[in-house]
């Protein structure tokens, strides 16, 4: 038994919630491995491998992936996990390319079967489950966040270097630059969504949207068919190609309801529909609903809330 | 530059996702299909990158030979070329399909020349794997960069922008590339009728790649558990404002 082993990611040392997500689901599994790059304190595990190499002071996905490989071939681990995140997805593909091996992406339950692995994985963003088998010497697979809830590991492993060795040409997809464009109320950050769909007639028709989440300190969203239409920037998307949120309150305003929007905004706390159709999925799925022309009713809206608030 | 894209068909379900009776597949008997979202911007981007570089884009597909259909919308938007690898409509895990994309673009290569790039998904809309277009690239031997929301050409160098929480990250790949796209890149045009007419009468080369299936197979399909709502009506129209305003100081955002 090698254990399995679980790429961990970490902000200048301090783990990622989805990494010790992936850490708390592979403790079922047998003695776990944590491999940072970089070093990060981390508890609650067997080991700790950090991985060093001028190449990966910044993200470097070949080079990263070559590091895992490497790092597998001497180890042998029964498995390697990492979160499914864009980077945990990007690593371990390169991984399974490198070392010809399947991967299972966004995984929320691992079920051993004799030398095999059952386990569900998400489909269509989350939408759809997926049963599956995983026939391999070593098993990739990476977690879909929020499955498990995250390990709390106490105290600290001493940590083992490796130094893998990477051919310079592995810079080619290194980060050359970072630019940072700092936002104010983003839509992940937003206590409160105003979000607005087909039904909101055109780009000018979300200026009402724009009011209400300025007096409430959200953001606007749209769904897919709002950034078709050029009337919205795809930053405001929200759904399965778009944007992940979850707010206190989403206001989904002439939004249907299309399982592919519904994925984003699923995790909401509380869903507020505004729709003229009260059959629209959106509205039978909400906890509140309001039943009308969106326009009148936001301006209806906006204008008692400025009340309330002056008082 | 000679550029192709891989695209997959895929059914467009609205507010829920039915199963076949054997839970294998998604039941698309009355569903519109279409292209995996992230894909239609990659074409749309080869699509640019030719308007301005001049080159040729071919489009290319593993699937049922029902996914000419995709590829015929694609030639339709402004791509010149169009392969089909013909399945019998079965799902390929992701290391079948790797493979027998990059035995079809290594036979496009032969014939017609190398491609300077080759575009993908950020992932497939249905199956979601993550790792097609990496394994292409190792297969290739090309450099692979995935996430991309921005590219640019500079010579022999593409410059690709990646977005992150603060802002976003530049790689610089040399041709040449491989790179995994994201929705939002770029605005994909619409089709005009008669780049419509053109597209039905375009050539689709076929062919029939053998698999070797890999090591992840799909056993079974399932619906998440859907939790049972109830929807609380504040009431019709714009009468309803001080309902509105009251749930907005019951949740505290007021
Ligand atoms: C692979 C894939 C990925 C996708 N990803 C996403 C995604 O990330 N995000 C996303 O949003 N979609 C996504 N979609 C598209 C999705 O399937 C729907 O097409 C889209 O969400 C519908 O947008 P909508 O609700 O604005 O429009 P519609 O479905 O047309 O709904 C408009 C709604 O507005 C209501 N309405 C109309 N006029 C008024 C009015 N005056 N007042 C009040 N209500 C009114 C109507 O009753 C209706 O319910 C994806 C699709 C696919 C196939
Ligand atoms: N059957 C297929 N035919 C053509 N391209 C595909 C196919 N499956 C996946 N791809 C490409 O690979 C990308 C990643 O797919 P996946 O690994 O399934 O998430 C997709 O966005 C497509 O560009």
């Amino acid at each position: 038994m090698s254990g399995v082993f679980v790429f961990v990611e970490h902000d200048s040392g301090s783990p990622s919630e989805t990494s010790l997500q992936a850490v708390a689901l592979a403790g079922a599994l047998g003695e776990v491995t944590a491999v940072t790059i970089g070093d990060c304190p981390i508890g609650g595990v067997a080991r700790h491998v950090v991985i060093e190499h001028p190449l990966l002071s910044d993200h470097a996905p070949e080079a990263m992936g070559e590091a895992l490989a490497q790092l597998c071939r001497t180890r042998s681990p029964d498995a390697m996990l990492a979160s499914g995140t864009e980077r945990g997805n990007e690593i371990l593909a390169h991984v399974a390319a490198i070392l010809d091996l399947p991967l299972a992406a966004m995984v929320t339950e691992i079920r051993p079967s004799g030398q095999n692995w059952e386990l569900t994985r998400v489909r269509w963003g989350g939408s759809l489950l997926e049963e599956a088998s995983l026939t391999a010497s070593l098993k990739l697979a990476t977690i879909a966040p929020h499955a498990v809830d995250a390990a709390v590991g106490s105290g600290e492993v001493d940590a083992e270097v490796f130094e893998p060795d990477l051919s310079d040409e592995l810079s080619r997809t290194r980060v050359v630059e970072r630019v940072t464009v700092s936002e104010g109320i983003t839509l992940t950050t937003a206590p409160v969504v105003v979000s607005g769909g087909r039904g909101v007639g055109s780009p000018e028709g979300f200026a009402v949207l724009e009011d209400l989440a300025g007096l409430l300190g959200g953001a606007v969203g749209c769904s897919r068919v709002v950034t078709n239409n050029g009337w919205r920037p795809h930053s405001d998307q929200v759904g399965q190609t778009g944007t992940r949120v979850a707010p206190h309150l989403y206001i989904a305003c002439g939004i249907s309801g299309a399982i592919q929007h519904w994925v984003g905004m699923m995790a909401s706390k509380n869903v507020l529909a505004i729709n003229n159709d009260p059959e629209a999925p959106m509205v039978t799925k909400a906890d509140y609903a309001v039943i009308g022309d969106l326009h009148p009713v936001l301006e209806a809206v906006v204008a008692e809330v400025r009340r309330r608030k002056e008082v | 530059m000679r550029i192709l894209v891989c695209v997959k068909r895929v059914p467009a379900p609205g507010a829920r996702i039915a199963l076949t009776d054997d839970r294998q597949a998604v039941d698309a008997r009355h569903l519109p299909f279409t292209v995996s979202p992230h894909e239609e911007c990659a074409v749309e981007e080869a699509v640019r990158i030719k308007e301005g570089h001049g080159g040729t884009v071919v489009v290319m597909t593993l699937g049922p030979a029902e996914a000419e259909e995709q590829l015929r919308y694609a030639i339709s938007t402004g791509a010149d070329e169009a392969v089909l690898l013909a399945t019998d409509g079965s799902e390929w895990d992701p290391q079948a399909t790797a493979a027998a994309l990059a035995g079809g673009i290594e036979s496009l290569e032969l014939a017609g020349g190398p491609f300077d790039l080759v575009l993908f998904g950020n992932e497939s809309a249905d199956a979601g794997g993550y790792q097609v277009g990496i394994r292409v690239a190792h297969a290739l031997g090309r450099p692979v960069i995935s996430g991309i929301k921005g590219i640019e050409l500079e010579g022999a160098t593409l410059i690709a922008r990646r977005e992150t929480d603060a802002g976003f990250e530049v790689y610089h790949l040399p041709l040449p590339a491989v790179v995994a796209v994201k929705e939002g890149i770029n605005l994909p045009r619409y089709p005009t009728l008669p780049s419509r007419l053109k597209a039905k009468k375009a050539e689709v080369a076929s062919s029939r790649p053998t698999g070797q299936p890999g090591g992840l197979a799909m056993l079974r399909l399932d619906t998440p558990l859907e939790v049972a709502s109830s929807t609380t009506i504040l009431g019709q129209g714009p009468e309803a404002a001080p309902a509105v305003a009251d749930l907005l100081e019951d949740l505290g955002l007021l």
